[in-house]
């Protein structure tokens, strides 16, 4: 049997990595946390509007199954609903418990949580901390670990970079194999179970509004070494985001849930001024075609509907893709008292005050619905790894619900690291074995090839071109050619990186050469993504192909399970049923109540 | 088919054309600074951040030599992570938010890591010794467990008006950075920890460790270090109430070490 102490290694320290190790340390299991970057600067930093429960505390009449239909109906039917069932009802006592840890969440008069609403609902269910609700709530929980930290039960390895899991002959995780980011030296550190919550894969389409660290590497890495990556098509882009040289810049969709309007001048190239443009000659597209839901349609709908309006009615603004978000008609201090941080955010990186000119937004890459394929347990098909949060695929089907994120972080974290630490007692003990030893050996290998490689190929240029053919045909339309060229194109890029040039070939904090290794498993993550966009011929949630307008549930209500042919250096894709016990699929409608 | 996500900026361009970034550039914690300069073509929303990305495209320097892509800190670019401090032109501020045609001076960039944290290669500096800080102050609400105990306090919007600036502090040590006490030979724990230690002792249950907190604030390298020259305050990207934070907490160090007089 495994020792007392089962040893559980947890990869990324985002809510859904802190999550996990919080439930293992309280649990007396032993905790290495590995981190790119220090926890405190995860990529959860950076989630604004909220994060949904059924309080029900305006009198609304909300409740869990509310949350639970909501969830499912903006996912199109394809999340597995007894995962998404356990969430909502979960969802009260997290935020409970978020708030005993000193989340500055905002209030009401009378000293309860305020409540806003968010997109694909009809209730105020979102509890936020101003515009910087993930940040918060990041600092809650690393606030938490740091105190385990402290009292010994958890050792953080920050500056240490996933390469892959240990695995033994029969397959089962023994552990990890992980890189040291300033000396770069590979070691294998022993565990009797793992969990993945390395987020999502924003990199993959080059701009997105995802951190440096989102690179989808150690999923695909995983996902090489055998584990099934599921739902890969499903890819949220996100209406509202600032355009940027190096990024694109989120625009929260509380924006929008406290009274943000969208809209453009009816006429193209009006030269008037936005504030100077009367009522009468602005088109608020969302609010005409969507009258229940209005400007709070859910992100795939509001994508859409922008796409539309500036590329088939052509009335972007000044005819470029972007459209205004309007919020000059709310007064500054309430705007102040809200949505503050995403507001400093425009003023800082665009230089206008949007309490004064309507925000200029258009559509960005933001989130990776799909994921490492795991059970109702959060375990992928390889015994002992578990995976949560963003790297996984299990709460958001075909489109996630705004500030249904950091729930789903947690929650799975919180499943996660138990889940984990019973399988880790339950397990056999290792038999000796090299297998460490191997693994090891094999990333040193990469890394000398890599390093020894004397081609005539940029890594960032490789990357700047899969990011710019990921983005022109894999996000908001697809259509199946342009999905088999693009996969042809990173088939290219693939025979292109084994005539990399790395200009570092340093042993020391080298950071270009850390980004190679994860462009190599970006390039096989894309193609997951691609060739899993082009074998689904329907429309549904944020997949949309107008050769295929309609959902068809009789043949896609699937999940798409992807898995690696080593031989071929491909996928294979294989569809698995969906659990839709609780709630019958029925048509998707944002124009009338549901 | 018009499928573009990511459209190309093309507000008006600047006056000028391109960019001079010069760079410190150092190898290792050991290793001997020197300069590198770059020019670039400049584009209208380019930041420091940006800057460096194309030259990790196409590193070379403006005299034409062959060099190797810019190691730096650098994760979420929208000035939440804290990640990407360093000295540009002089000032410390975070380099994502450092516009180039905003912080330019006479056409040139000076991009240098932070003076007061060990370098680790060229503008990435190792900046733990905050985090060991808020380990220190006991900077967290110490709960019974993570299972389901009800809801937590009731806190009026105005508490929560209160501690939500201090909850602002994105750990970029900016305020240590610009504090001519924060050096090696007062051991000063800085402004970030401080306004830390207050936020968690207003908070109805992290109070309860105000006294270790106030404790671990006295002595050498604690909160009487402190000069008040300010520098803090002014340099904070998120514009943290950080003086009246340390006024605030060395009140009540003053009035703890009374009581501990009398405790004793």
């Amino acid at each position: 049997m495994a020792a007392a102490a089962a040893k559980i290694i947890v990869v990324g320290g985002g809510l859904a990595g802190l999550s996990a190790v919080i439930k293992i340390a309280e649990a007396g299991g032993s905790v290495d946390l590995f981190s790119i970057v220090p926890v405190k600067r995860s990529h959860s930093v950076c989630a604004q509007g909220g994060i949904n429960a059924a309080k029900n505390l305006k009198g609304e009449g909300d409740t869990t199954a509310a949350h639970f239909d909501d969830t499912i109906y903006g996912g199109d039917f394809l999340a597995n609903q007894t995962p998404v069932k356990g969430m909502c009802e979960a969802a009260p006592a997290i935020i409970d418990l978020l708030d005993r840890m000193g989340v500055p969440f905002n209030r009401t008069p009378e000293g309860l949580l305020d409540f806003r609403r968010f997109g694909g609902t009809l209730y105020h269910r979102t509890a936020f901390a101003g515009a910087t609700t993930g940040q918060q709530l990041l600092y809650a929980l690393d606030e938490q670990v740091r105190r385990y930290e402290s009292e010994g039960k958890v050792t953080k390895y920050e500056g240490w970079e996933f390469l892959s899991a240990v695995l033994d002959g029969a397959g089962v995780c023994r552990g990890i194999c992980a890189m040291n980011l300033r000396d770069m030296s590979v070691r294998v550190f022993d565990a009797d179970a793992i969990i993945l919550a390395t987020g999502g894969n924003g990199a993959i389409f080059g701009k997105s509004t995802n951190s440096v660290v989102c690179t989808g590497s150690a999923q695909s890495a995983l996902y090489q070494q055998g584990a099934y990556y599921a739902n890969g098509e499903f890819i949220q882009v996100h209406p509202t985001c600032i355009p940027g040289e190096d990024k694109l810049r989120l625009m929260s969709e509380s924006a929008r849930g406290e009274g943000g309007r969208v809209w453009v001048p009816r006429k193209l190239n009006d030269p008037r001024a936005p504030k100077s443009i009367p009522e009468a000659d602005r088109w608020y597209f969302l609010e005409e075609w969507y009258p229940k839901y209005g400007n709070l349609v859910p992100r795939d709908v509001a994508t859409r509907a922008i796409h539309k309006v500036v590329y088939e009615h052509e009335l972007g603004i000044d005819g470029q893709p972007m459209v205004y978000l309007d919020l000059t008609h709310i007064d500054r201090a309430t705007l102040n008292r809200k949505l503050e941080g995403i507001l400093e955010i425009y003023e800082k990186f665009v230089g206008d005050d949007p309490r004064d000119v309507p925000m200029k937004i258009f559509p960005g890459m933001h989130y990776t619905m799909g994921g490492l394929w795991v059970d109702f347990n959060q375990m992928t098909n390889i015994p002992g790894v578990f995976a949560a949060g963003e790297a996984e695929y299990n709460y958001h089907g075909a489109n996630r619900l705004g500030a249904n994120s950091l729930l789903s972080c947690i929650y799975g974290g919180f499943q996660a690291g138990p889940n984990a630490l019973r399988y880790a007692k339950g397990l056999t003990s290792a038999p000796a074995n090299g297998y460490g030893a191997s693994e090891c050996k094999r990333q040193e290998e990469i890394n000398g090839r890599l390093l020894s490689s004397s081609g005539t190929e940029n890594p960032f240029k490789l990357w700047r071109e899969l990011g710019e053919v990921m983005t022109k045909n894999v996000t908001v339309i697809r259509y199946n050619k342009a999905l088999a060229d693009t996969d042809e194109k990173i088939v290219e890029l693939l025979e292109r990186f084994r005539n990399i040039n790395l200009s570092d070939k340093s042993q020391w904090a080298n950071t270009s050469f850390a980004f190679t290794r994860q462009l190599y498993n970006m390039l096989q993550l894309g193609r997951v993504v691609t060739q899993g966009a082009q074998l689904r011929d329907e429309s549904r949630g944020a997949h949309y192909k107008p050769d295929f307008p309609d959902r068809d549930d009789e043949r896609f209500l699937k999940t798409t399970k992807a898995s690696f042919a080593p031989d071929a250096d491909e996928p294979r894709f294989t569809m698995e049923a969906v659990d839709t016990q609780y709630i019958p699929p029925r048509p998707r409608r944002y124009d009338a109540v549901k | 088919m018009a499928t573009t996500t990511a459209p190309l900026d093309t507000r008006s361009p600047a006056k000028l054309k391109t960019v001079r970034i010069e760079i410190k550039r150092q190898a290792s914690p050991d290793a001997e600074p020197r300069w590198e300069k770059f020019d670039l073509p400049l584009r209208t929303g380019m930041n420091a951040i940006s800057a460096m990305m194309e030259i990790a495209a196409n590193p070379v320097t403006a005299d034409g030599r062959e060099t190797t892509p810019i190691a730096y800190d650098a994760n979420c670019l929208e000035e939440v992570c804290g990640s990407c401090a360093m000295r540009i032109n002089g000032k410390a501020r975070m380099a994502c938010s450092a516009l180039i045609d905003k912080v330019q001076e006479n056409g040139v960039v000076r991009l240098e890591p932070l003076s007061k944290m060990p370098v680790v290669r060229d503008l990435s500096v190792d900046r733990s010794v905050l985090f060991e800080n808020l380990k220190r102050v006991k900077a967290w609400v110490p709960l019974d467990g993570s299972y389901d105990l009800g809801s937590g306090p009731r806190i009026t919007p105005q508490q929560q008006e209160e501690a939500y600036p201090l909850s602002r502090c994105i750990s970029c040590t900016i305020c240590m950075e610009v504090c001519p006490q924060f050096n090696e030979e007062t051991g000063f724990v800085g402004a970030a920890t401080i306004a830390q230690a207050k936020l968690f002792n207003e908070h109805p249950t992290g109070r309860v460790l105000k006294e270790e907190r106030l404790h671990a604030l006295m002595g050498d390298g604690g909160i009487q270090e402190c000069g008040y020259a300010q520098n803090c305050v002014n340099a904070c990207p998120k514009m943290l109430p950080l003086t009246k934070a340390i006024s605030d907490v060395s009140r009540d160090v003053m009035i703890q070490a009374v009581k501990d007089v009398f405790t004793r």
